[in-house]
């Protein structure tokens, strides 16, 4: 018999019989009722209380927002998409600015070593965000692949105010998550970080060191109050 | 943590389960119980037939020797009665542990309807007696270890603070760690005294640290265990059984 | 764990006492969990603050409930929707035929190097070791584990493996072994770390990490962790193989964040990790990165035996979190390596006998003082201290026979000397003549009882038992009612 004809035989055959599966009550996970203002400034507190800078834009102007930062964080080369809306905005942006662009819509095998030792940045859009645990979620695309969230030292995400949920589960049920998952779903709080060295944080162990959230608003008044 | 208890009013009779090391080593915590019973006009039952409720047996595995403990305990409460224990270890086994023990056997229904009459000392008093304390004795600061059966088993971590609280000119005072095991653990202080000892000396340095010169238990156990090591060393803090420092402060 | 490579500092449960005694002469190995276990209890106690703690907890023991109920269909229908998805499932009975499956996955691609995620399951198998011996380099990426590794040791915590070390240790560990320069800033030190750990990262062959929760519903593979090596691990080599017990399987995503969240608050008292890494699939037609192969492999080694029983049942809820050792009273002084196996603390006591055997493991289940501080903790409310006692009276052979080893413990002198007690508390009148003997010899009472008395004065009996006092309260209680 295979393994695992023998496994599952085993598990059949229990000697105490088989069990019965209780039903679960998920309330305590769900139903917060944050208000849009409650949800970013819980966002932006948890998120900000494991290292995360939030700044925040109008829609119209993000990409000042980006330029900014890219200066002040010295990018020199920024790893970004070439189809998602963000990206395409970005890309039209920093046409005339220092930051020298790379195109990630390559094969990992062809430039690894590029994005291991020569990218300072990767720019990404987000799906969402989790205002309980200041969370973001992505879904990387072949647009906006896995490793760029993760390999170079700074990533900076995308984030529309208004697709801010209470929690994780209230984003898994409301997005259908169980009815087709991606190959990689991800969610992402805070840069990459450690306490193996005698319960000491330290940045950057892996992943990126820095991780700048660029919130976009459609009206300028909750950024402001989300300020506050 | 114990589900929340719904408590009875208050009976004109209890009996008193003294526990085997109240009855061998510090018996006047058990007349101290009594007494405090006593005083709020509840008569105290004590089967003279009582001897261990079996939970050294329970706890080092050997199941059959501590059902036939505990079987013998079973038939000395025959009234209505609460059953009134002095210690939340031996507390714990007969209100949570005699009906794991009995499940499955002809004693399971009085086992379990034993089970549901016992009440910790400390509990019954502040839950049931809703004792009014008068304190007379000099102010003093006391620092208190709650054993460990008595915190988590029976889910009582507040009724002998709220005790001595009530007592007036008794300063609380808080030891560090106050939630953590006093490495008494019955049979464990045998099998692994090394562990145990660096737990009780770590208990003793933190309540002697407060400044209190006494420290109040409702266990017996912790009580041989932390006092124990205070008198080995020399120390000046001393244990008294909580049933007695409230009868003694009281009376 | 005895029969791993040479060179690594090995412990065994079989000296449980002897390394507990080290440890507990070792001030820096005290103070360094000390420290840590304080912080960490005091993390998880704010982090569950604005919550129903007690409702999360119950909702997080009754999905890991729901899923052992179902577990034999919730297998099935994750290699199912798996092998759909393209992970490619393997089952293995022990620790032995999943490390036979890893090499051999290994083999197949040509891979010498091998770059790990943290997983507890590839430490209970011993992959390193094995995978070594078929001349193929197994690099742990977690820093705590590569630190541990450098040094030649084993993790002493689930979670934090190198928690027994401090900075200074770890300098001088990562000077000897990689030619760091010495320093105490650990930022410094772990800037080094990463610049050794992506070159292995890039290129290793195969990634082998473990997994966290794996969800039957959508055959997806949850990774929680901070670092990201675990993103790394199972993005950059173009294998990635995933090792777990069978026991990990939940029903449905919907199960994911309620254990989720309590996995990260009771571990480190995080309120969420960095990362939380769901692969559902190898790398699709058109995506540029991601491993182009993904491996499931399922291990039961010994957890379907433990399957068969309702109340040992309770051990394979476990999440993994490690809040039963941070609140052990008796962990937090001996350390993780006194125990001797790869599971450590009140979680280790009760799942290590079943897999090792009651036999190696005879020290563990009694090596509590049974101050439930484990079970209060436990996110998904396994009953600790109950299974310990279970565990004791298998040892002592008055349990169900059906741990192996049941009995080992069962010595003569012991059974007589509990026979003795139970005759004695059951003839009442033999007991009080013997309580009130000791009384009136108590001056003869040992002053030295073996242990006890070498950090403790000797109880002594007293004058006059409970008994007698109340008989002589109660007559002089009539006494004064008669006249």
């Amino acid at each position: 018999m295979s393994a695992r004809d023998a496994i599952l035989k085993r598990l059949r055959e229990r000697a105490d019989g088989a069990l019965s599966a209780p039903d679960s009550d998920f309330a305590v996970v769900t139903g917060r009722g944050w208000s849009r203002e409650e949800r970013l400034v819980r966002f932006e507190r948890w998120i900000g209380s494991v290292h995360g800078e939030v700044v925040h834009a109008a829609e119209e102007d993000w990409t000042d927002v980006l330029a900014k930062v890219l200066v002040d964080k010295g990018v020199r080369r920024l790893a970004l998409g070439k189809q998602h809306p963000v990206a395409v905005e970005a890309r039209r942006a920093l046409v005339n600015a220092e930051v020298e662009l790379v195109d990630v819509d390559r094969d990992i095998e062809q430039w690894q070593r590029e994005q291991f030792d020569d990218v300072d940045a990767g720019l990404t859009s987000t799906r969402g965000a989790i205002a309980e645990t200041g969370s973001l979620w992505l879904w990387p695309t072949p647009d906006e692949p896995r490793l760029i969230s993760l390999v170079p030292p700074l990533h900076i995400a995308v984030l529309d105010g208004r697709t801010l949920e209470d929690t994780f589960f209230d984003v898994i049920e409301k997005h259908g998550w169980a009815s087709g998952m991606p190959t990689n779903a991800l969610l992402i709080s805070g840069p990459s970080k450690t306490a193996d060295i005698e319960q000491t944080l330290a940045y950057g162990v892996h992943g990126p060191r820095e991780l700048v959230v660029i919130v976009r608003h459609a009206d300028d008044v909750i950024g402001s109050s989300a300020r506050q | 943590m114990t589900a929340v208890k719904l408590y009875p009013p208050r009976p004109d009779k209890v009996y008193l389960f003294g526990t085997c090391l109240i009855d061998l080593l510090y018996p006047e915590a058990g007349m101290d119980a009594i007494r405090l019973l006593e005083r709020e006009g509840i008569e105290v039952l004590f089967p003279q037939d009582q001897t261990c409720c079996g939970q050294p047996a329970y706890t080092s595995g050997y199941h059959h020797e501590a059902r036939a403990v505990a079987a013998a305990q079973l038939d000395l409460f025959p009234g209505p009665w609460p059953i009134i224990v002095p210690s939340g270890s031996c507390g714990g086994m007969m209100r949570k542990h005699y009906p794991q023990l009995f499940a499955g056997t002809d004693l399971e229904e009085q086992a379990c309807e034993v089970a549901g009459r016992i009440f910790e000392l400390t509990e019954f008093l502040v839950h049931v007696c809703h004792l009014d304390l008068e304190d007379r004795g000099e102010p003093e600061k006391v620092a208190m270890h709650t054993s460990c059966s008595a915190r988590r088993e029976m889910g009582l971590a507040d009724t002998g603070p709220a005790l001595l609280a009530a007592l007036g000119r008794v300063e609380l005072v808080e030891q560090a760690r106050a939630s953590e095991c006093c490495g008494f653990g019955g049979t464990f202080a045998v099998r692994h005294p090394e562990v145990s000892a660096a737990m009780v000396e770590d208990k003793a340095r933190a309540i002697e640290a407060t400044g209190a010169r006494r420290f109040i238990t409702s266990d017996c156990g912790c009580m041989m265990n932390i006092g124990g090591r205070f008198e080995q060393q020399g120390k000046a803090v001393k244990g008294e059984h909580i049933a007695s420092y409230l009868w003694r402060r009281t009376s | 764990m005895s029969e791993q490579t040479a060179g690594v500092q090995t412990y065994t449960p079989r000296e449980f006492h002897r390394q507990a005694h080290d440890a507990l002469g070792n001030p820096q190995i005290r103070a360094n969990f000390r420290k840590a276990m304080d912080g960490l209890m005091a993390k998880r106690l704010d982090s569950f603050d604005d919550w129903d703690l007690d409702a999360l907890r119950e909702l997080g023991a009754n999905i890991r409930l729901r899923a052992l109920a179902r577990l034999p269909d919730l297998l099935e229908k994750l290699e199912a929707n798996c092998e759909a998805n393209g992970i490619k499932v393997h089952w293995a009975e022990d620790g032995e035929q999943a490390c036979r499956i890893i090499r051999g996955i290994c083999e197949n691609h040509g891979a010498t190097s091998v770059i790990k995620g943290k997983s507890m399951v590839s430490e209970e198998m011993h992959l390193n070791a094995h995978l070594e011996e078929a001349g193929i380099e197994a690099l742990e990426s977690d820093l705590g584990e590569y630190l541990v590794q450098l040094n030649q040791q084993t993790p002493s915590h689930i979670i934090m493996p190198a928690i027994h070390l401090n900075t200074d240790e770890i300098s001088e560990i990562m000077h000897d072994k990689t030619g760091t320069e010495r320093t105490r800033d650990v930022d410094a030190m772990t800037a080094a770390a990463r610049q050794q750990l992506r070159e292995r990262f890039m290129a290793a062959g195969v990634g082998v990490s473990g997994v966290n929760f794996a969800v039957a519903e959508t055959g997806t593979l949850c990774l929680v962790e901070n670092e990201g090596n675990g993103r790394m691990t199972t993005t950059v080599p173009p294998v990635h193989v995933a090792v777990t017990g069978i026991e990990k399987v939940v029903e449905h995503l919907r199960d994911v964040p309620p254990l989720y969240s309590l996995l990260t608050r009771s571990a480190t008292g995080q309120h969420v990790t960095t990362y939380f890494n769901m692969i559902s699939s190898p790398r699709k037609e058109g995506e540029h990165d991601g491993p182009k192969e993904v491996h499931l492999v399922l291990v039961d080694s010994g957890r379907s035996s433990i399957y068969q029983d309702n109340e040992l049942l309770d051990t394979l809820r476990c999440i993994r979190c490690g809040a039963c050792m941070n609140h052990c009273p008796v962990y937090t002084r001996v350390g993780g390596h006194a125990y001797g196996t790869t599971y450590p603390g009140p979680i280790g006591s009760i799942l290590s006998p079943h897999l090792m055997g009651l036999e190696e493991t005879r020290d563990l289940p009694t090596a509590s003082s049974l101050c439930g501080a484990c079970g209060e903790v436990c996110p998904v409310k396994i009953p600790i201290p109950d299974l310990l006692v279970r565990l004791r009276r298998e040892s002592v052979g008055e349990g169900r026979g059906n741990v192996a080893g049941a009995g080992i413990k069962r010595t003569r002198k012991e059974v007589a000397a509990w026979k003795g007690f139970q005759w004695l508390a059951t003839h009442p009148a033999a007991w009080r003549a013997g309580t009130s003997v000791a009384g009136r010899l108590r001056a003869l009472t040992p002053a030295r009882l073996g242990a006890w008395t070498q950090h403790r004065s000797a109880p002594r009996p007293a004058t006059t038992t409970l008994h007698a006092l109340v008989k002589q309260h109660q007559a002089a209680k009539t006494d004064k009612e008669e006249r």
